[in-house]
């Protein structure tokens, strides 16, 4: 790459990988905790969706902080999971852990409201057909809620691509191993002669959250434009 | 194929206790709104489990409250034609007839896909979507869903009430024909006395969430005590065939011995008809009137005279085509002498007749 350094490269790519990583292994499970918020009632929903809504509200340092402190090596899930091979502190898995929970109540937010715009009559209907509850959820909720999974997965892309305080905190900021875009930017811009680079990773930054949108858009169209009929 | 329905609940406000048999063929819930015809029909589908009670569908246990047997609504097979339709607006027309087929059992009795489409004129509609269906276009496509999903009842509530009258006319004879040529039982919920008469076999009558009456649709609609919806649903239902089309836009019946003149309907020349008059569109007079437009005059003798609360009071006049009710005043009755035994002359203009109001037998 001629335009980018070989650092800044590094540093796009990885953010890259980190959020695509984290919104594609934690979608299933934003679709299922929104499908639960939205449709059932259960004992300790409340906590739940306090639960979910917490990273939202906490500085990110500190749940950066949680995250060192229960997935790091020597921590209690970190130490269980070191024997399997998984590891994830000061590695770019750590960095999709900590952007997949930073986003996750953006996406559960966006898709929990679609859900609840899906007509619970045509959920009835399709039961009276033979559904069962799983295939109820499977060709008329899924597919009806397409364009709110949509927005919510490229909402938490964005997020995730834009995550800085809980990843560095969890971490670090290792070119090449754990130097995401933003910590790229901060960097930079914290060495004398930086400037340039953090602007070209600037305008990078903006390219990507521009493509993520339109290409939301016109899917959600698509999709919508499917559901509505005509 | 026979239902058996008893069940209590409780809601605020309104307590539904209402125990009926339905026999072999379509069986009427009529009643007006809030008379708990719809918490019925949602028990008997299993979407809504009333506090006591037993449903059973031939020898098929749905639900019985003692024993807390209650089967779930996929596994029920009853299929359940909506108000609204409820086609799903993200499939075909093509994928919501198949929706209901590929969860039927496969050992089940099906219904074949081309003979429903045909049953309900909806081929060229197949490829397209719900959106794109008038009101009663999706109606059409709502029950075929229903009957392909293989169901041993069918369920229908109010599925005409959305739709203008003229939509209800599009519809009607296909209901019919599910009846008289499917022969689907059906539990049919309505409030609309025209429907009671085209379709009933049996008419169950609920009021503030109790049974009052249950007989043919005859003898319900010619009852003003029963009548849910008020005197202008009293009338009498007539047993015709179609005689004669007439090229100045009239068919001609045959009732009894008598002619009846009627708008141009589809039926064609000897098949059977349900027609009902409703007993505020039927002028008495005690001679052969003479020199008047109306087409349609039947002679007959007063079976009884019954004055109402108000000034109106409601006639029953004998004749060869069956029982005929008229609403007079009682003041025209007493100036007419019409009481009974006496002869009189019933007058029904043809174009009074709504075509809403005929029918297939």
């Amino acid at each position: 790459m001629g335009w980018l350094s070989e650092q800044e490269w590094a540093a796009v790519a990885l953010s890259l990988k980190v959020a695509f990583w984290a919104v594609a292994l934690s979608l299933p499970l934003g679709i299922w905790v929104a499908h639960l918020l939205a449709r059932r009632d259960f004992p300790g929903k409340q906590i739940v969706n306090g639960l979910v809504h917490l990273p939202l509200i906490l500085p990110p340092v500190v749940t950066g902080y949680l995250l060192l402190l229960s997935f790091g090596t020597k921590g209690p899930i970190g130490a269980l999971l070191e024997p399997l091979g998984i590891v994830f502190a000061f590695r770019w898995t750590g960095a999709a852990l900590a952007a997949a929970i930073m986003a996750f109540p953006l996406m559960v937010r966006a898709i929990r409201l679609s859900i609840e715009a899906v007509d619970p009559k045509l959920e009835q209907a399709a039961a009276t057909l033979g559904a069962s509850r799983g295939w109820v959820f499977l060709t008329v909720t899924l597919p009806l809620t397409l364009p709110g999974i949509i927005a919510g997965a490229i909402l938490a892309f964005a997020k995730a691509m834009g995550e800085f305080g809980a990843t560095i905190t969890f971490v670090s900021n290792i070119p090449g191993q754990t130097q995401t875009l933003p910590s790229a930017i901060y960097a930079f811009l914290q060495v004398p002669g930086g400037e340039a680079s953090a602007m070209r990773l600037v305008i990078v930054s903006i390219v990507i959250a521009f493509a993520a949108l339109i290409a939301s858009e016109a899917l959600a169209r698509r999709a919508s434009r499917r559901v509505g009929g005509a | 194929m026979t239902l058996s329905v008893d069940l209590t609940h409780r809601f605020a406000g309104f307590s539904l206790n209402v125990a009926f048999d339905a026999p072999p063929g379509v069986t009427v819930l009529f009643g007006r709104s809030g008379s708990g015809k719809t918490s019925v029909v949602n028990a008997v589908a299993g979407l809504f489990a009333p506090e006591q009670g037993r449903i059973v569908l031939d020898k098929t246990l749905l639900f019985d409250a003692t024993s807390r047997v209650s089967v779930p609504v996929h596994r029920r097979r009853l299929g359940y034609i909506f108000q609204e339709g409820r086609l799903f607006p993200h499939l075909t027309v093509r994928q919501n007839l198949a929706y209901g087929r590929w969860f039927a059992p496969k050992e089940a009795n099906h219904a074949d896909l081309g003979q429903i489409v045909d049953l309900l004129g909806i081929g060229p509609l197949l490829d397209r979507r719900p959106g794109a269906l008038s009101g009663g276009e999706k109606q059409r496509v709502a029950i075929g869903r229903a009957l392909l999903s293989a169901p041993r009842m069918i369920l229908a509530d109010e599925p005409l009430a959305a739709l203008d009258d003229a939509r209800k006319a599009e519809i009607l004879p296909y209901l019919e024909r599910l009846r008289d040529v499917m022969q689907v039982p059906m539990l049919y919920v309505t409030h609309s006395a025209a429907e009671v008469a085209r379709l009933a076999t049996t008419v169950v009558v609920l009021e503030g969430g109790r049974v009052i009456r249950q007989g043919g649709a005859a003898e319900v609609l010619a009852d003003p005590l029963v009548t849910p919806t008020g005197i202008r649903a009293v009338g009498a239902v007539l047993e015709a065939r179609v005689k004669v089309h007439h090229a100045d836009g009239l068919t001609e019946l045959e009732a009894g011995n008598q002619s009846l003149f009627l708008p141009r309907v589809p039926q064609s020349p000897g098949s059977a008809l349900r027609i009902r008059i409703p007993a505020q569109d039927v002028i008495l007079a005690r001679h052969r009137p003479d020199g008047l437009s109306a087409l349609n005059i039947l002679r007959g003798t007063v079976r009884h005279v019954r004055a109402g609360e108000g000034p109106g009071a409601l006639v029953t006049l004998d004749t060869s085509a069956g029982p005929v009710l008229a609403r007079v005043t009682r003041r025209s009755a007493q100036a007419l002498g019409l009481v009974e035994g006496v002869e009189a002359w019933a007058i029904i203009k043809t174009v009074a007749l709504a075509p809403t109001d005929i029918g297939g037998p």
